[in-house]
């Protein structure tokens, strides 16, 4: 590399002694420049297309856990055709209007003091250590524009890692119909399993909370006995991967609680009618 | 090609290889071969990886100052390491998901600072392009080998299509769930090694220290 810059003016410099020491600050100099330059032109040309790949690849999550997606179609256009994107805030439960919910990021409202609350000890059962106040949520209306599902996004601590993913629940509020993981660390063939399709197909049907609207779905220990009382709002566990489930569990517990979008989810049905009737 | 650049070629493959004969690269080894489509990726990177820095390294080697030599190979290293991982999210993103922070750690992964210190210091490009490609491979041909056979009994499975149908879902098949975590690479790189020194014993380290049996009479 530095061979190349090897012109009339560095000559003199490439020409001392190797442990001179105005040619080793020269040389250092000199690849950090190249190799700066280098690096640099790789992120920013390829920062689009990365950018575009995250997105896309949230939104074919979006649209798996709401049972919408057609694999070949392009998804950005699909999306935005059957997909509405509000924002929501937690605190009160009410959509926020003419919020800029493309540009949005709830990691980064998350880490920030005025658009996020710290979680006690005991309220962080997910192990978030700081929730935002806004969020976006994915309204999927049917053919008559009525909402159909509610994809709302999650997160959670398992046994090594944070576990993102997108709750799929039906007009009710109640039904769950979907769970998916989109980015994790858990250890591959046992916590990884949480995104094992097979095990996921358990959620649809499921009720995610009981009549008083407390959090009752869990991730069982074994298998489901279906004689259980409870079996509408248990799934079977992972084997070998106890922690893993209970921070499904609590990670839905936490997001389905009042510290979520419990707020949201009761008065969904009173939302529902102005904005989408 | 003469005999001489077709050996340092296809000497690391099984004669010299980084893993099974210089125990380097182990870590990732065990890290990416649950499956074989990240373990394939890993090992085309380090090749990219191992063989421009190589090369980069072996142009500059007469102008690097002897006392900041390690610095000027990590510089090279972790610079192509980064642009790699950068290629990958744009054109590869599932894989890159799974692949995490292995591809970063290319930077730490011995063989490659090894082969930039040994051999591209002290040879011509062209030479040093070979000997770079050449341990790629060989790290690659271990890095597959070890993936087909977790992938296979641990999933039933290569590169996610079915070949051993599970139990699970209505086959035959158990999986075998050590295949999945890196106790069981270490096994299988440790029978490798056994069979690769057994076919070639030249291979075999002669013990550094011998405990010397002594009568118990020439104590006393």
């Amino acid at each position: 590399m530095a061979e190349s810059l090897s012109t009339s003016t560095h000559k003199g410099l490439l020409a001392l002694p190797n442990d001179d020491k105005r040619k080793i600050i020269f040389v250092a100099t000199a690849l950090c420049l190249v190799c700066s330059v280098l690096v640099s032109t790789a992120a920013v040309t390829l920062r689009t297309l990365q950018e575009n790949n995250a997105q896309n690849a949230r939104k074919m999550e979006i649209l798996k856990v709401a049972g919408l997606h057609s694999p070949g179609e392009d998804v950005d256009a699909y999306f935005n055709q059957h997909v509405q994107t509000k924002m929501v805030d937690l605190n009160s439960g009410n959509y926020i209007e003419n919020f800029d919910v493309a540009t949005f990021d709830e990691r980064k409202a998350a880490r920030e003091h005025d658009s996020s609350i710290e979680l006690q000890a005991e309220q962080d059962i997910a192990g978030i250590k700081r929730r935002t106040n806004y969020v976006r949520v994915y309204l999927i209306p049917d053919q008559q524009g009525k909402i159909n599902k509610i994809v709302l996004p999650v997160h959670g601590y398992g046994l090594w890692s944070t576990m993102y993913g997108f709750l799929a629940l039906s007009a009710d509020g109640r039904t769950i119909a979907g769970l998916t993981f989109y980015e994790h660390a858990e250890t591959a063939g046992l916590g990884a399993e949480i995104t094992n399709a097979k095990w996921l197909a358990q959620f649809p049907g499921k009720q995610a909370l009981d009549p008083q609207g407390r959090p009752l779905i869990r991730v069982n220990k074994g298998p489901v006995n279906s004689d259980d009382t409870e079996a509408n709002y248990l799934v079977d566990g992972i084997s070998g991967a106890t922690l893993t489930s209970i921070g499904v569990t609590n990670l839905m517990h936490f997001w389905l609680g009042e510290l979520g979008f419990g707020p949201y989810l009761g008065k969904l049905n009173q939302l529902a009618q102005p904005n989408n009737g | 090609m003469t005999m001489q650049t077709k050996a340092i070629l296809t000497d690391p493959l099984i004669n010299k290889n980084p893993i099974t004969l210089q125990i380097l690269g182990v870590c990732s080894a065990l890290a990416v071969t649950t499956k074989l489509a990240p373990a394939l990726i890993m090992g085309l990177a380090v090749m990219v990886v191992l063989s421009i820095s190589n090369v980069s390294i072996s142009l500059i080697r007469k102008h690097i100052p002897g006392s900041i030599r390690i610095i000027v190979q990590m510089t090279i290293i972790a610079s192509l390491v980064i642009i790699v991982d950068q290629f990958l999210k744009a054109y590869a993103y599932e894989l890159s998901k799974q692949l995490s922070v292995f591809i970063g750690l290319i930077i730490t992964n011995c063989i490659v600072m090894g082969r930039a210190e040994a051999f591209a210091m002290h040879n011509p490009p062209t030479a040093s392009f070979l000997d770079g490609l050449g341990h790629a491979m060989g790290y690659g041909l271990i890095l597959v080998i070890v993936a087909v056979v977790r992938e296979l009994l641990g999933s039933g499975t290569l590169l996610d299509y079915t070949v051993l149908p599970l139990v699970k879902d209505g086959g035959w098949y158990e999986p075998n769930g050590l295949m999945l975590l890196a106790p069981g690479a270490f096994f299988i790189i440790g029978l490798l090694i056994w069979a690769i020194r057994t076919w070639k014993p030249d291979q075999v380290e002669k013990p550094e220290y011998q405990i010397h049996m002594v009568h118990r009479t020439e104590i006393m």
